[in-house]
């Protein structure tokens, strides 16, 4: 019999902790389907950030530095300036990129450094307990916005990706989904794309994928997708806006 | 043998030439005086060997540049002074977590605040007893000289690799912009431990590795606790490092580190001329602090003077360390003077006559 579904070599068999629903199984699993792609395992290094996605290095057959909170692309610059035939990727959530990290992911954006970023954006801070994240919703309730987020107070919900876009460093800016199937093919070619645009030497890569938090948005994991079609994608529209085809040189 | 070639140059370029020299390809960093020196150094000459120099965006960015760097086992460093090294502090703290070797270096300036940009030994507290959170120590070493900068910066690289752990080199402002005579030289050892089982370098035909100081199991966390404390005190036992200047038969001793004990070996020379007798302890490393030294002296010197250029702060390890019985009595500059020779030797001398 032909076995036409397995798990990536990328992954070890461990099975998620994550809570019924949340996406970082499948990015995780997306992640580890490129990296099998470009048969890269071997030589790659995975820089876990802080939040749900530290337990990183359970779940990815690869070698994994856990960064301080936020830290995560300017370890990975570091890493990748030692072994730069490697493959160095962050997986970083939204509280971790878009607040405490938010230079560091720009700057890393901006040098154009080689390295892949994946940004889970689930708008609530999961890991401390659904407080509000910078990519929280106007209106959105979580444990610090219990009346809703208000802009006059909090302002409104950022985009890295349309940010990161501006800049001349990148070689590939994009926001997907995978909130449903098809969502769930085109967010692998892109993140494919990623790390092959990393391969072939052209600079930072960058995917968010716009995620669930069922637990801390207190919805059924049917309801939690959902909301991603309902809240999440008009505000953070899907789409490639940045990719180069060739290497800027000096 | 020929005569060893002597080059004149300044204390900040005396660490950058030592680390270059001791296979250190990697740096990063970000401006701030009094320390740039190293950094343009560093940006001049690390292409010429295959290195690396990046421009941080901040020191929180230089730090974990480095902790990313040094998980794959190179030879690695930054340097700041300051404000700088409080950014970096929780930085330090995952180094000591993740137990990763590198070399950071501090030419400290006058704080707290911004400060000002002339000398200060007002960091010795963050230096050694921590200033990012949890119960860790660093390796703290303070060079005196322009020579002593260049050969303990070579020092700090063997001490982090052979103990896994973040060697700070605490400079000051005098130390990183005098400029004198140093003999380089070429360690034996000119780059990291490529071979040991903990390297980030791929999992290519082995089990995956993790660099992490996240201990959630139970028991776990303490364990490695007493891990890193079984470590120290190693490092306690082995590797302390001091320099004493006539104490066989001093009636008072003076204890001082880096920048203060150079102005008071000047000040100890005049006092002795005078026929007071008088010597000097000298720290290098300030941690390991040495305890031991203190404490059999402390047992014929009864008396001590500390003298810093801050407002009490190695005096307290001082203290701590001699046995009961002894005197200590201090004088400290805090950051914004420096103090000259003559002020020692008139401190040196009055804290004498008392005797």
């Amino acid at each position: 019999m032909k076995q036409v579904f397995k798990r990536p070599e990328s992954m070890t068999d461990k099975p998620f902790h994550f809570c019924p629903g949340c996406h970082h199984g499948i990015v995780h699993r997306l992640v580890a389907e490129a990296l099998d792609h470009f048969d890269v395992r071997e030589k790659t290094v995975g820089v876990a950030s802080v939040g749900c996605s530290v337990f990183l290095y359970d779940y990815f057959a690869v070698d994994v530095i856990e960064a301080p909170h936020g830290r995560a692309s300017a370890v990975a610059a570091g890493t990748k300036r030692v072994l730069n035939d490697h493959v160095v990727f962050t997986y970083q959530g939204d509280g971790d990129l878009a607040a405490i990290g938010t230079a560091e992911v720009i700057h890393a954006a901006n040098r154009g450094d080689n390295i892949t970023v994946i940004f889970v954006n689930n708008s609530i801070y999961g890991m401390t307990g659904g407080q509000m994240a910078p990519t929280t919703l106007l209106g959105q309730k979580s444990t610090t916005s219990p009346y809703g987020r208000d802009c006059r107070r909090d302002g409104y919900p950022i985009k890295m990706t349309e940010m990161l876009a501006a800049l001349e460093g990148p070689s590939l800016v994009s926001r997907v989904a995978v909130n449903t199937p098809s969502n769930v093919k085109k967010a692998r070619k892109v993140i494919r794309q990623a790390f092959q645009m990393q391969i072939e030497g052209k600079g930072f890569s960058f995917v968010e994928v716009l995620s669930t938090c069922p637990t801390n948005w207190g919805m059924t994991p049917q309801a939690a997708n959902d909301r991603i079609a309902e809240e999440m994608i008009p505000y953070f529209p899907l789409g490639t806006l940045k990719q180069k085809d060739v290497i800027d040189v000096l | 043998m020929s005569t060893p070639k002597k080059v004149f140059t300044k204390g900040n370029e005396a660490i950058a030439m030592a680390a270059i020299n001791a296979g250190c390809h990697y740096y990063f960093g970000y401006p701030i005086t009094p320390q740039n020196e190293i950094p343009e150094y560093m940006a001049m000459h690390l292409p010429a060997v295959g290195g690396e120099f990046l421009q941080a965006e901040s020191e929180i960015a230089s730090i974990n540049m480095l902790l990313g760097a040094a998980a794959t086992g190179v030879r690695a460093m930054t340097s700041s002074s300051g404000p700088g090294i409080s950014l970096m502090q929780e930085g330090f703290s995952y180094f000591a977590g993740n137990e990763l070797p590198a070399v950071v270096v501090n030419m400290s300036r006058q704080g707290p605040g911004l400060g000002g940009i002339n000398a200060t030994q007002g960091d010795y507290f963050q230096s050694v007893k921590g200033g990012g959170h949890g119960d860790y120590k660093l390796i703290v070493l303070a060079p005196h000289t322009g020579q002593e900068l260049y050969d303990l910066t070579i020092k700090a690289f063997e001490l982090a690799e052979k103990y896994r752990i973040l060697t700070l080199v605490l400079g000051d402002a005098i130390l990183g912009q005098i400029k004198e005579p140093i003999v380089p030289w070429i360690p034996e050892k000119t780059s990291g431990d490529a071979d040991r089982d903990w390297l980030i370098t791929g999992a290519k035909g082995r089990e995956p590795r993790r660099i992490t100081s996240l201990f959630l199991a139970d028991g776990a966390m303490e364990k490695h606790n007493w891990h890193l404390q079984e470590k120290y005190d190693r490092i306690e036992r082995d590797d302390v490092m001091v320099e004493e200047v006539d104490t066989e038969d001093a009636e008072l001793v003076v204890v001082a580190f880096g920048s203060v004990a150079r102005i008071v070996k000047s000040s100890i020379a005049q006092v002795r001329e005078k026929g007071m007798k008088v010597g000097l302890v000298r720290p290098i490393t300030l941690f390991p602090f040495p305890r031991k030294t203190l404490l059999e002296l402390g047992g014929r010197a009864k008396n001590f003077l500390v003298a810093e250029m801050n407002t009490g702060q190695m005096v307290e390890d001082v203290k701590l360390s001699l046995p009961d019985g002894c005197s200590v009595e201090f004088y400290g500059r805090p950051g914004g003077s420096v103090p000259t020779p003559e002020d020692l030797f008139d401190v040196i001398s009055e804290t004498y006559k008392k005797l």
